[in-house]
């Protein structure tokens, strides 16, 4: 049972204030501005986005300012504040194939038209720390490299190639209202689109783990990367009191394609099967985590044995993938709870009495 | 679309909505009390009561369904640039608008699942007079008893049955208010 | 609705692009054209949200990835021209100008602010767009395939 507290709030607010001090450190280093987060940290403002489930960079860059670089606390902040706003509507589904990509590559699919373009990638860097950035200087101007003719062609989806023999599966093309976490409660059994919206504000650490079991042999399912890019779509929504659609702007998107072996089953052809990961931001691991989980929770409607994996245990996998709901229930047990724990301590003492006045009748359970 | 249809929200949203919602809870809380509720200009045929409901309670997640001569181009193009509410059939509305006659019969309405009681139907009654007299209320939130000038009272004691299920309805007449949730009995 | 195609089609593009340009840059342009005239709100610059959708496997059933926060605003000009804007982000004197520029290009000033804004605009959409492909194009790789692995 639960016992009502009051007072402490001379105490909360002297820890308020320090909380504040420490939060801007040392005065004499100069303070960090929201645009300098958001230009200079944009892969945690994406990850805070992402996992917020609101896009709005300096909203998130003004978050993790304010959570000291928690980001977990920041997108508490995020998520807090996305419930006071009022929803104007649905955009029209994103058309990633019509992606303006800054990077797009392939692992499987070396020719690709369009070509494999690495963008701005970490991917092949030395992992060296280095000292010239603690320099704090402006990196001298570098001559921008010659721009090659005919620059932006189109990049057309890498499944369509690989699909001319239809040896991969085809998504079925829809129109229905999708279903909405953040609208009403998670219910099994969940369809495929409830399910990836859940992946795709999951935890990234939490999706990455369980991405990572599939390969090691938890449901294996053989993935391969069909296709990864990252690139802006234009986004556009059914304006009610227009009676048509317009653009409102552009967002950056992470979307990843797995490739995966599939032997056949009752149900279904041998056959590639396919993950698919699609993000908010530059969040490639994200992406690629998702795709795996994405396919390893497909094991139902392919036809595939239920090999016990805990990436194939979609109640698992969905009810503990939000890290807002699964910190706010950590935490919330050093709040306190000092009834629960006098009656914790009455049982103990009374179990204790109990074990102590009755000796023999306790050995003869145990043997 | 109608310039006219633009106008009739509320002038200062966030606190005419605030206060809207104030005056609903109030309703719901107190069945039978009447309270006024005014700020929206709806088109006709809504009463200034029933425009003030839609804008603070309907949004582009609750479905309604607009009743008899309530269902028009104009009041459809108001709801639409005011709220963003769909306009739907019976069985699928959140909320609905209506005459006493035109919203029947009322089975066409959800009353909610024993899962999600909540996930009924909210029934905007527009009456033509509303009044502390007539039918004898009483349950949760009334001490004793109290009356309200209802159109009738066999459907209220018929939906009373379902609960915890069943529709909650508001009653809207003028600028003045007066709301039935399930929990109410009626004779 | 009632606008006859070739006018909402033009809408359209219009407003796109009006909400597509960075922060201030509708305003700026605006401002050099002509002095702003007098209007009344119908929905005052307001912050919401939209949900973004994706599809399954980028072609398949459609599903909620997340919401964006825009900004919305009616108005209408003193001589009864309505003007809309729709646009991503907090930015309401961005939504404010997008909507007057939205109103004022169904009155005679329409030509000077198509050549004076949206033209403007839509070049300097080409630039960003062209230099942003540019540079990805830079690390644009080819891979020399060495020795065919045995699998």
């Amino acid at each position: 049972m639960y016992v009502a507290v009051k007072g402490g709030e001379r105490a909360i607010d002297n820890a308020h204030d320090w909380l504040a001090e420490e939060r801007r450190g040392d005065p004499s280093v100069a303070e960090l501005s929201v645009a300098q987060i958001r230009e200079q940290l944009a892969l945690a403002v994406n990850r805070v986005m992402a996992e917020g489930s609101l896009q709005d960079a300096d909203l998130a860059a003004l978050a993790i300012k304010q959570a000291r670089g928690d980001l977990i606390e920041a997108i508490f902040l995020i998520r807090a504040y996305r419930t006071t706003l009022p929803r104007f509507g649905a955009t029209e589904a994103v058309d990633t194939g019509a992606m303006a990509c800054d990077r797009r590559i392939s692992a499987t699919f070396k020719d690709l038209p369009g070509g494999q373009v690495l963008g701005p990638t970490f991917d092949y860097t030395h992992r060296l720390i280095d000292f010239a950035l603690a320099a704090e200087g402006t990196p001298p101007e570098q001559p921008g490299p010659e721009a090659p003719e005919g620059a932006e062609q189109p990049m057309p989806r890498v499944m369509e190639f690989l699909n001319r023999e239809g040896l991969i599966e085809t998504p079925e093309p829809g129109e229905e209202t999708p279903r909405d976490v953040t609208r009403e409660p998670l219910e099994l059994p969940a369809d495929r689109a409830l399910r990836l919206q859940v992946l795709s504000r999951a935890d990234e650490g939490f999706l990455l783990s369980l991405a990572y079991s599939t390969q090691r042999g938890y449901a294996r399912n053989h993935p391969f990367v069909g296709e990864l890019r990252i690139g802006t779509v234009p986004l556009e929504m059914e304006v009610p009191e227009l009676g048509f659609s317009v653009e409102i702007g552009e967002i950056a998107l992470t979307e990843c394609e797995t490739v995966n072996q599939f032997t056949g089953s009752k149900s279904e052809p041998p056959q590639f099967t396919r993950g698919y990961g699609l993000v908010f931001g530059q969040s490639e691991r994200k992406a690629i985590s998702m795709a795996l989980v994405d396919r390893a929770l497909r094991w139902e409607e392919l036809g595939e044995d239920d090999q016990g994996a805990p990436a194939q245990d979609t109640e698992f996998v969905l009810y503990h993938a939000d890290n807002i709901q699964a910190t706010g229930f950590l935490e919330h047990i050093k709040l306190p709870h000092y009834v629960d724990f006098q009656s914790e301590l009455e049982l103990v003492r009374k179990l204790r009495r109990e074990s102590a006045t009755r000796p023999a009748r306790e050995a003869e359970e145990c043997a | 679309m109608q310039a006219h249809t633009l106008e009739g929200g509320f002038a200062a949203p966030p606190r005419e909505a605030a206060q809207a919602f104030r005056s609903l809870m109030e309703a719901m809380a107190r069945p039978g009390t009447i309270h006024a509720l005014a700020g929206a200009s709806p088109p006709a045929p809504l009463s200034p009561a029933a425009g003030a409901v839609l804008l603070t309670l309907v949004d582009g997640t609750t479905p309604v369904h607009l009743a008899g001569a309530a269902d028009c181009a104009e009041v459809r193009q108001w709801l639409a640039f005011h709220t963003g509410a769909p306009v739907v059939g019976p069985a699928e509305a959140a909320f609905a608008l209506g005459t006493w006659e035109a919203l029947a019969p009322l089975d066409r309405f959800a009353l909610g699942t024993p899962e999600y009681p909540d996930r009924s139907a909210t029934l905007i009654v527009e009456l033509p007079h509303l009044a502390a007299e007539g039918a004898v209320l009483s349950g949760p939130g009334i001490e004793t008893t109290a009356a309200l000038s209802l159109p009738e009272t066999r459907a209220f004691s018929e939906n009373r049955r379902h609960y915890p299920l069943g529709r909650d309805f508001l009653f809207t007449c003028g600028a003045r208010l007066a709301a039935l949730p399930r929990s109410t009995e009626v004779r | 609705m009632e606008e006859p195609n070739a006018e909402t089609a033009a809408r359209k593009v219009r407003m796109g692009r009006l909400a597509k340009a960075p922060e201030g840059r509708v305003a700026a342009l605006l401002d050099a054209c002509l002095d702003r005239p007098g209007f009344d709100w119908l929905r005052a610059p307001e912050i919401g949200s939209v949900m973004v959708r994706g599809r399954a496997g980028g072609t398949g059933q459609p599903f909620n990835l997340g919401e964006v926060t825009v900004t919305r605003c009616a108005l209408r000009l003193a001589s009864g021209e309505v003007g809309h804007a729709y646009l991503k982000g907090r930015r309401k004197a961005d939504a404010e100008a997008a909507a007057l520029v939205d109103a004022l290009m169904q009155t005679d000033a329409a030509a000077r602010l198509q050549s004076g804004v949206l033209e403007v605009l839509e070049d300097e959409a080409r630039t960003a767009r062209a230099s942003r492909a540019a540079r990805a194009a830079t690390t644009k790789v080819d891979f020399f395939t060495m020795v065919r692995g045995e699998d």
